[in-house]
């Protein structure tokens, strides 16, 4: 009850210094889509991308799942960031991901008991998604909570968009359909699904050429 | 024998990187050149191999449904269900075993520390860590095979890094798309060598 509270009394002094939607402000949500994306460009959180990116439906819940935990984190910590002593703020910034994610889980447990199955170990797996520690350590300790709030959205969905783009690839090639939606049936034609996509180094394979495409369309390269 | 089969099943048949992409940040983070690679790698088995026996301790006495039977009785034990707990008592186990671990190296061996030091803190946040220990919760394992499946999981990690990052080395060489270059062709080797490991798919003893 505290914690909103505080995040309510942020935010109307941001208000008064500048706009909720500051130039700066946007650009913490739109920079990690593309151009500073956490998969492609800061190569963080890839154990999940390429897990649970099968098929579209646990890719889709996954992202929410990692919008909600990184969100409610980053906004904790930024919270706290002038409170926890520096030797001790892993150990900090781990509990309180591990407890969004415990309550991510829960409800997803409830709501949602086939995906949850099907998501298995990887949403305990979005602690130690370097992303949200990244963000964590890199942002959210030195800034306010609203654009910490922002920037872990921004983060969240940049990350979100990459999983989808695989999950699409994996499963339209892999098996022919979309969100168990059976593509190219509907259009009468046959398929006969990749199985190469299907495993787990399809998916490497898709992330690597997607890196590629970014790449060359941004001009962007790395020396090695 | 049936630890060997574990150990086997582990390293090579579920890898945590081929089979499961644990452990990626740090794996494509270090994978630069073999002597970081091995660093990591022997970090890694070391806390795996002691987390996952303490993790499964404290699931099979403190969290499982009906496991503070020796503390407070069977019928009221039956009725307590702490699993929920599992993710926060498990990181927490693991940052705290990582702390203590590097002040207890630093303390002892400084060479030692030397050597790992950066790449402790590191291993609290490796999905590895804590994959393995969530992946045992499934299995019908007793504390010896909890133990045999923690240090062979480290093992099948060391693997996979070093050969990573010996064919990185020799990567320096070769003449690659020029977008492709770093990330992107490190992603397609890990594919290709994913696909390699393939062929111990249901190769037991």
């Amino acid at each position: 009850m505290a914690e909103t509270q505080v995040i309510e009394k942020e935010e109307v002094i941001k208000k008064e210094s500048e706009p909720l939607f500051s130039k700066k402000n946007r650009r913490l949500l739109s920079d990690p889509l593309d151009g500073n994306n956490p998969i492609t460009v800061q190569v963080l959180g890839i154990c999940s991308a390429l897990a649970i990116t099968v098929q579209m439906k646990p890719a889709v819940v996954m992202s929410l799942a990692v919008v909600v935990v990184m969100g409610i984190s980053s906004t904790v910590i930024s919270i706290l960031r002038n409170t926890v002593p520096a030797r001790i703020r892993i150990i900090v910034q781990l509990a309180v991901v591990a407890t969004s994610v415990t309550l991510v889980s829960e409800v997803l447990k409830a709501y949602m008991y086939d995906v949850s199955k099907e998501l298995s170990v990887f949403v305990g797996l979005i602690i130690t998604n370097c992303i949200v520690m990244g963000r964590l350590e890199a942002f959210a300790m030195a800034n306010k909570p609203w654009p910490s709030l922002l920037d872990a959205i921004g983060n969240a969905i940049g990350y979100g968009a990459i999983l989808i783009a695989v999950a699409f690839f994996r499963e339209i090639l892999g098996s022919g359909s979309l969100f168990g939606f059976k593509v190219f049936e509907a259009i009468g034609l046959e398929y006969q699904g990749n199985g190469l996509m299907m495993l787990p180094a399809g998916a490497c394979i898709v992330v690597g050429v997607i890196i590629w495409a970014q790449r060359a369309r941004n001009g962007y390269t790395e020396e090695n | 024998m049936e630890f060997i089969n574990i150990g086997i099943r582990s390293i090579f048949v579920e890898n945590m990187i081929f089979a499961y992409f644990l452990g990626m940040c740090s794996y494509l983070a270090v994978s630069k050149n073999v002597k970081t690679a091995m660093g990591l790698g022997l970090a890694v088995i070391f806390v795996l191999g002691l987390t996952a026996p303490i993790n499964y301790l404290i699931h099979e006495y403190v969290l499982r449904e009906g496991a503070l039977k020796w503390a407070v009785g069977d019928k009221l034990a039956a009725s307590i269900d702490l699993s929920f707990l599992n993710f926060i008592v498990f990181i927490a186990v693991i940052a705290a075993f990582v702390q203590l671990t590097e002040m207890i190296v630093e303390k002892v061996s400084p060479s030692l520390y030397g050597a790992l030091g950066i790449f402790l803190p590191l291993i609290a946040v490796n999905c590895s860590i804590l994959g393995g220990a969530l992946f045992m919760l499934g299995k019908p394992f007793g504390l010896a095979e909890a133990t045999v499946y923690g240090f062979t999981s480290g093992i099948g990690w060391l693997i996979a890094v070093i050969a990573l990052a010996a064919i990185r080395e020799k990567l320096k060489y070769s003449d690659v798309p020029k977008p492709l270059r770093g990330l992107g062709i490190t992603f397609i080797l890990v594919g290709l060598m994913s696909l390699g490991f393939l062929s111990f798919m249901g190769f037991s003893l």
